[in-house]
């Protein structure tokens, strides 16, 4: 394949990685520790936000996060024909 | 049937059972003994990394950890999730499409030197062994309090059942037990925490039940565990005590540590494809979210459980599992007051681990030599206990603790097979076969990774027998290095097209002296100094590996733009993986 068509599947790549991390970071490090404190005076059924999103919701997450990118990548793949068989 | 009867019979079986896989699935080529052959489904494969990551630690001392710490261990739950999202996205799919067997390999080979590739292999067996000795003790302490048989006679069966599989299967053996065990761990796991859910808050999900009420008062659980560590002096269960840079220095070390583990990334060789690699990667955190979300979960329970069980509780009514642990030594009750009852509130009854002296006084208690503090708190508790006694605790049946003690076997056996796995192949292919002896044939090279292997298990039993004092201390390390050596070296050789030898070597040079300098100064030179008024920018040395990345990653880029670029070949391999077209299975040239 030429090599322009791969440098454009390449930056598709990359800005789905920017997107995602982004997600990533945000869900962990901002609402999980950074606003634990303000966000722990909303409380949804017995949970503190804060708590939750330290203690679970981060992780619920992470895992959502990982199944987008297979997805999005297989669509990619498929697209700019560098899947495999 | 008693406990112990319901341990040897749920143990042996299976141990039976890894036995019995380990001769169906013997490895016949170098192949297939490094990377299974590389024809794992991305299922299995999964639910092996899941085994092969959690460890002793994750199982057994994990929840208790978060019991004790409340928020500020959250840093373990998403630290070491967190890690696999960096790893299906940053480095599973282009190290699967390069396709060959090692960490070291890659590093080696991208970065065209042979220096750096003998960094990468003392890394990775540093690492291994540090963890390696860590889950030998873990195998040792279940078998010492479940099936009363000697400390090192447990430690000799666990060297036994890893030495058969992982000498005789390699990778291929060790994918299709780690299966077994995964399924043997979280059975266990969830069983006991299901039943305490259904217990304490009428919800039989363990998750939910975290936060619905409780059955008792009605109220939220996390707001009556809040209640109770106000009214008896603990700090709130559900806010911080430690300082919020820390927290974050702390969560992104182990995160990136966990995503550079050498014994984590190589399960990623095995898989046939490269989207099979990013889809097992997402398999894999599916199978340990389901440990990571209960953990928590369980940690609230039997915290509750605990403080309502004890607090106030006259010594000799007691239920026999606090005599059982206390007859191990990691329960202790010293009774400043003389009434009789234990007195369990904030801050520590004594200094430092409890010592016995002989006799019993006047409740019956084990006598301490300890000097008492000037708090109230009378009760010491070992946090490694909680998930271990947590179905005594509740009143489980007698099947459900031995069930327990299976599933803590199968978490430190599983981990222990990886990483000794990750030791034979850095001897028997990194170093033998790619650096000394480069003819050795290929019965040759399987020979030598299978006597490695066998040396490796002999090694970590050594360590297990007489663990070195600093073990716990040495978990940081791995991580450190992991983040500071592995995980910059390796994106950057996948991102950075420019990046070449000499920056890559600056960077992973500067990356270990450094987080191993503060490391060994606040662990062992100066550990009176180990104190957050100390702390460059208040990081502990757990958090510091994010530094040391933080470091490795600008001397890299800055050194890499001074030097030449790298040769033509290596830039078409950079410019290859990033495509997944074309991706042969793993090939040894």
């Amino acid at each position: 394949m030429e090599n322009g068509k791969l440098k454009e599947y390449w930056k598709n790549n990359l800005k789905y990685l920017i997107a995602l991390l982004s997600i990533w970071f945000f869900v962990s490090y901002v609402l999980g520790i950074f606003l634990a404190d303000p966000l722990n005076s909303i409380q949804i059924g017995g949970f503190k936000l804060g708590f939750w999103f330290a203690q679970q919701g981060s992780i619920y997450v992470f895992v959502a996060l990982i199944f987008t990118y297979v997805s999005l990548m297989n669509k990619l793949d498929k697209e700019y024909d560098v899947h495999e068989d | 049937m008693d406990v112990q009867a319901w341990t040897f019979l749920i143990v042996g079986l299976s141990f039976a059972l890894y036995i019995g896989i380990a001769i169906w699935s013997k490895a016949g080529s170098t192949k297939e003994f490094y990377v299974a052959g590389g024809g794992v489904p991305p299922l299995a494969n999964g639910m092996a990394t899941a085994a092969d990551w959690m460890s002793a630690a994750s199982f057994i001392s994990m929840a208790g950890l978060i019991s004790f710490l409340g928020y500020d261990g959250s840093v373990y739950l998403m630290g070491w999730t967190g890690g696999y999202v960096l790893l299906a996205l940053l480095l599973a799919p282009y190290l699967r499409k390069f396709g060959k067997f090692t960490v070291p390999d890659f590093v080696g080979d991208r970065y065209y030197s042979d220096i750096a590739r003998t960094i990468a292999v003392i890394c990775a067996i540093f690492v291994s062994f540090t963890y390696v000795a860590g889950q030998m003790r873990g195998v040792g302490v279940v078998f010492s309090r479940f099936l009363e048989v000697d400390i090192n006679m447990g430690i000799f069966i666990g060297m036994a059942i890893v030495f058969f599989y992982a000498v005789l299967g390699g990778m291929k053996g060790i994918t299709y037990t780690q299966v077994a065990q995964y399924c043997v761990l979280i059975f266990a796991y969830m069983v006991p925490a299901f039943f305490i859910s259904i217990q304490m808050t009428g919800n039989p999900i363990p998750q939910l039940g975290f936060g619905g009420n409780e059955l008792e008062s009605g109220r939220p659980i996390l707001e009556v565990l809040d209640g109770l560590h106000k009214e008896l002096g603990f700090a709130e269960y559900t806010s911080g005590k430690k300082p919020m840079v820390d927290v974050f220095f702390i969560t992104v070390a182990l995160m990136v540590g966990t995503a550079g583990l050498p014994h984590v990334i190589v399960r990623f060789f095995t898989v046939p494809k490269v989207r099979d690699a990013r889809v097992s990667a997402g398999w894999a955190l599916v199978f340990i979210a389901i440990l990571y979300t209960t953990a928590p979960a369980v940690a609230t329970f039997a915290r509750v459980n605990l403080i309502n069980t004890v607090s106030n509780s006259a010594y000799e009514s007691v239920p026999s599992w606090f005599k059982n642990w206390e007859n191990t030594g990691l329960i202790a009750w010293q009774d400043k007051n003389q009434d009789g009852k234990i007195q369990y509130t904030g801050g520590k009854a004594f200094a430092g681990k409890p010592k016995f002296a002989e006799g019993r006084g006047q409740s019956g208690e084990r006598l301490l030599t300890n000097k008492a503090t000037d708090g109230t708190n009378e009760l010491y508790i070992d946090r490694d206990i909680m998930v271990l006694a947590n179905p005594e605790i509740a009143q489980l049946p007698n099947w459900v603790i031995a069930l327990v003690a299976a599933g803590g076997l199968a978490a430190a056996l599983s981990t222990a097979a990886g990483l000794l796995l990750v030791i034979s192949t850095s001897v028997a292919h990194d170093l033998i076969k790619k650096q000394f002896k480069p003819d050795i044939s290929e019965g040759g090279e399987l020979w030598a990774a299978r006597v490695s292997a066998g040396v490796a298990v002999v090694i970590a039993g050594y360590f297990g027998i007489n663990p070195p004092g600093f073990v716990a201390q040495v978990v940081a390390f791995a991580f450190g290095l992991a983040a500071s050596s592995f995980f910059p070296a390796i994106i950057l050789g996948i991102f950075d097209k420019r990046m070449n030898r000499e920056g890559a070597m600056t960077g992973m040079v500067l990356g270990i002296v450094f987080t191993a300098a503060y490391i060994i100064y606040f662990k062992f030179v100066n550990p009176a100094a180990n104190v957050p008024a100390n702390w460059w920018f208040g990081i502990s040395p757990e958090g510091i590996g994010t530094l040391g990345m933080i470091l490795n990653i600008v001397a890299s880029l800055v050194v890499s733009r001074m030097t030449p670029e790298p040769p033509e070949e290596v830039q078409h391999i950079v410019e290859d993986i990033r495509f997944p077209k074309g991706a042969g299975s793993a090939t040894a040239h």
